[in-house]
């Protein structure tokens, strides 16, 4: 993964917006995202590389149509590496200050 | 077709040969360190395959059958609720495709012919990532993510 990509295509409200989009109805073509949030098609298909790039969108092609399907194994990786590590981190603190508090040797 | 079905496509890419990954898919001892299950098969066309938790209960929770079988490349099987096995309705598809993508390997799981808003479409939009995150940690680096964790109610 490449994290600064990923974070790059999440800072934009637009793309997060294409992604919510997507997270509800999978596999959705350019014209029928467009239609959805009142994009013009070019605008779309920028916010749409960006995505690609990061490996937040993948592109199918079926048959005529061109599918997008978001992709969340890159945001999985973001929260184990920026979201969970810390989150273990401060549980950790409070077990130790629980222990400490009820002066439990461990 | 008569359900409304929904699909889901993850692709991750990993430092590792096509070969392993494909390994790491098909050969249940690799698959129990980073997926806590093992997945149980012949690997030829027409077998039954099973999705065992790998503890002491050995709990048959997924089955289906092997559709086809292109090691290192490519994968394709059916995939259903074991509570549900006789129901042919209940069954997906689960496609893995592995290609070299420069340095890496480019791992590509399609799951189809899922009913749309089913439990099944539910838990595996949930359980592709976490799955998949843990496979390409576990290639790279020898550490599988703890896939029985779940995020913390805030």
């Amino acid at each position: 993964m490449d994290a600064d990509k990923v974070f790059k295509a999440l800072s934009d409200s637009t793309r997060r917006m294409l992604l919510d989009r997507l997270y509800e109805q999978n596999g959705q073509t350019l014209g029928q995202l467009c239609q959805d949030v009142g994009m013009a098609r070019q605008s779309a298909t920028q916010h749409l590389e960006i995505l690609e790039a990061a490996n937040l969108v993948t592109a199918v092609r079926r048959g005529r149509e061109k599918l997008h399907f978001i992709n969340p194994v890159p945001l999985h990786e973001v929260y184990e590496r920026w979201v969970q590590k810390f989150e273990r981190r401060r549980l950790g603190l409070l077990l130790d200050l629980k222990n400490e508090l009820e002066g439990d040797p461990k | 077709m008569t359900k409304q079905t929904t699909s889901f496509v993850y692709v991750t890419y990993i430092l590792a040969s096509p070969e392993k990954v494909f390994e790491a898919i098909t050969r249940p001892e690799i698959a129990r360190r980073y997926w806590g299950h093992e997945n149980v098969s012949d690997w030829n066309p027409g077998s039954k395959w099973e999705h065992v938790r790998a503890n002491d209960q050995r709990t048959v929770e997924l089955v289906g059958e092997v559709v086809e079988v292109v090691p290192p490349t490519r994968l394709v099987i059916t995939w259903a609720n074991a509570s549900q096995a006789i129901d042919p309705a209940s069954y997906s598809r689960v496609t893995f495709e592995i290609e070299e993508y420069e340095a890496t390997v480019k791992l590509t799981v399609t799951h189809d012919e899922l009913e749309a808003g089913s439990n099944m479409a539910k838990g595996v939009g949930k359980g592709w990532p976490i799955v998949l995150s843990s496979l390409k940690s576990f290639l790279e680096t020898g550490r599988p993510i703890d896939v029985s964790s779940k995020p913390k109610a805030a």
